[in-house]
């Protein structure tokens, strides 16, 4: 018996080993290389991209190596049409990225504040846009703002409501990116103290003081969060724009119509300023998080030193 | 004041929704009603519409681009399956292996967003094509393909770069299943005794490798399937299988594929709903990085709703795309509820 046991353990054992030292290796190695090679694959286009910001294309199409040149960089609006195509860019993303972090924040507070019914519905609904391919988002604006000028619509609009341009870009932007915001400011939104808002009730606070004294700097960061997505989602938009573009140009719109006959490296310049813009506004964000996180674990530290200061001094005080 | 406290809710999110309602319902239900509608009268912009009931749209819809129909499913299909052989694993290394770099880990991940997707799928062209690294490595210094082998314009190109848009998508939401896990089950199923995979799991990986192979070499055309060409065939699934087998025996342990594949299920349904049905519609990677042989049904409502004018059939196609997302969505929802899809857990 006794030897039927060791057998069996000596059969497990040379059965498991070498599966189990594969397993380990992969833990420490293949893993981490594994993941390292995704995310450089995953990096790849960005990096050709900045490459490419600084190449002398040998043709009119910045697809071949030709030399390491500056003159992009020096000049980087230096093509017809293309600062003013950045321009609407950037105000389209900035007033759309305003009212959709406000209209998405206050959708947000309420789904993850309050009880109601239909807030299982409501949080469905809030998906739906998200997983909505772009070219239906963009194909249904662009037949409701056409149709707004033929029946049924006609007889409510009572002709053209919507010329197509940049207002249309902009109704196509705000739509699309509030349920970005939503998401973002609910994911950031776990965990809310809710005592906190309590306590500054009890201490007399009405709602109006609690949400702009308590709620609003604690939900801060995912709205920044939530804003900073919508501005760069808003900012690359191509497909949803280029069917409610009407004749307005934005910088994708630009690179669109200029690329089959001629892409110029100047698109990569402005690529880049705008990736290093963003991850920079990102960095920012998260070193500026970080200082007041350690400044407020300092203050509490610094009251509770003095709390305890003051219960020792009580505890000596009654000698007297 | 008191009384009214149930109002709150709704008045907070009511002109978000109500925004939603106005430029999302309300364009797709007029969308639906183009998509029954007939030419009334004018050429060009001008033209009109007049609402018919004309279903003949869908039939003519469903009949007329059996090439796209079948290019979408299919690069939309495989696309979604590299971005989930590949994303999964680098999700998992987030999520257990991330330590304190997680953040940083996914804020690479989706460092593609800040870039805009054009430049992106551009920068595609510039590596897959004639002169460009990908095929000077495998061509010129390896040379695995032949000389004239080129990557542009062929289904390698599109699924390549839809792979590579929709990754992210896919990645996240798998993250966010895997990080959940509670890691308690993970000790207690090691102390239950369980081990790598053995012969079982042989069998499984190899099976999975070897389809896989063969599913990826026929969508990209390089491999047709009919009884002609079974040695091919047979010599795919065999690279696939051995190499699938060699995975699963070696790297995949007891505890993976009966406590955490399982419970990161709901991400994988979630990764791969919001990467295939996008995929399905997109159509700058078509353009881009394909020929006009390897066009998807974005392609087509790209084209006659802006070049051709020609909306019902468009508006019909969108339309079916719609009603494919919404049947997946209430599915999806039925199943596994829906605060998951919308960043609540509570």
């Amino acid at each position: 018996m006794s030897a039927a046991v060791t057998s069996a353990s000596a059969e497990g054992a040379s059965r498991v080993s070498p599966a189990r030292r594969a397993g380990k290796f992969a833990d420490r190695w293949l893993m981490p290389v594994y993941v390292f090679l995704a995310l450089f694959y995953l990096a790849l286009p960005i990096l050709v991209m900045i490459a490419f910001s600084f190449n002398d294309p040998p043709g009119r199409f910045n697809f071949v190596w030709g030399e390491f040149s500056l003159a992009a960089w020096g000049n980087p609006f230096g093509r017809p049409g293309l600062e003013g195509a950045i321009t609407t860019s950037l105000l389209v993303a900035t007033v759309a990225t305003l009212i959709a972090t406000i209209l998405g924040t206050l959708i947000a507070l309420s789904l993850s504040r309050y009880n109601f019914g239909g807030r299982s519905g409501v949080s469905l609904f809030i998906f739906i846009p998200m997983a909505t391919p772009e070219i239906v988002l963009g194909a249904s604006l662009l037949t409701l703002f056409v149709g707004t000028a033929s029946e049924p619509l006609k007889t409510i609009t009572g002709g053209a409501l919507f010329p197509l341009g940049v207002q249309t870009i902009l109704i196509a932007h705000i739509m699309f990116n509030i349920s970005f915001v939503v998401v973002t400011v609910r994911a950031r939104m776990q965990g809310f103290p809710r005592h906190l808002e309590e306590a500054a009730m009890d201490l007399g606070a009405n709602p109006w003081t609690t949400f702009w004294k308590v709620t609003f700097p604690l939900i801060l960061p995912g709205v920044l969060a939530g804003a900073l997505l919508a501005f760069s989602l808003s900012i690359d938009d191509f497909i949803i724009t280029n069917f409610t573009s009407g004749t307005a140009t934005t910088f994708p719109i630009w690179v669109w119509a200029s690329i089959k006959n001629n892409l110029p490296p100047q698109v990569h310049v402005i690529g880049t300023m705008v990736f290093v813009g963003a991850v920079g506004i990102v960095v920012l964000g998260t070193l500026w998080e970080r200082r007041s996180e350690r400044r407020d674990r300092r203050i509490a530290a610094q009251e509770a030193a003095r709390e305890v200061a003051r219960l020792e001094a009580a505890q000596l005080s009654p000698a007297d | 004041m008191t009384r009214r406290r149930w109002l709150v809710p709704y008045l907070l999110m009511a002109p978000g929704i109500l925004f939603l309602a106005l430029f999302f319902v309300l364009p797709n239900i007029q969308m639906f009603l183009m998509s029954l509608s007939t030419k009334a009268s004018g050429t060009g912009l001008a033209r009109t519409y007049e609402f018919t009931w004309a279903w003949e749209n869908y039939a003519k819809a469903l009949t007329d681009f059996p090439l796209q129909f079948s290019n979408s499913l299919i690069y939309g299909g495989l696309a979604t399956l590299l971005c989930l052989v590949i994303g999964y694993p680098l999700a998992y290394g987030i999520a257990f292996r991330g330590g304190r770099y997680k953040n940083l880990l996914l804020f690479l991940v989706i460092a593609p967003f800040f870039t805009s997707f054009l430049i992106r799928t551009i920068s595609w062209k510039i590596i897959l094509g004639n002169d460009g690294a990908f095929l000077s490595i495998i061509r010129d210094v390896l040379g695995i393909v032949p000389p004239n082998f080129s990557i542009l314009g062929t289904p390698l190109a599109v699924v390549s770069g839809l792979t590579y848009e929709f990754l992210p998508f896919m990645v996240l939401p798998l993250y966010v299943s895997l990080e959940k896990i509670d890691r308690r089950l993970i000790e207690a199923a090691k102390d239950l005794y369980a081990g790598p995979m053995r012969q079982g799991g042989a069998l499984i990986g190899g099976f999975a490798g070897g389809g896989l192979a063969v599913v990826l070499m026929a969508g990209f055309g390089y491999l047709p399937l009919g009884v002609d060409h079974l040695p091919a065939i047979v010599l795919v699934a065999a690279i696939g299988g051995i190499t699938g087998a060699t995975i699963a025996t070696l790297l995949v342990s007891e505890s993976f594929t009966r406590i955490i594949f399982p419970l990161s299920l709901s991400g994988v349904f979630a990764g791969s709903i919001l990467t295939f049905i996008p995929a399905i519609g997109d159509y700058v990677n078509a353009d881009l990085l394909g020929n006009p042989r390897t066009q998807m049904i974005g392609n087509v409502i790209q084209n006659r709703y802006l070049a051709q004018n020609d909306y019902p059939t468009a508006a019909a196609l969108s339309f079916l795309l719609m009603a494919g997302i919404l049947i997946a969505i209430f599915v999806y929802a039925r199943a596994l509820g829906t605060d998951e899809l919308t960043g609540g857990a509570e």
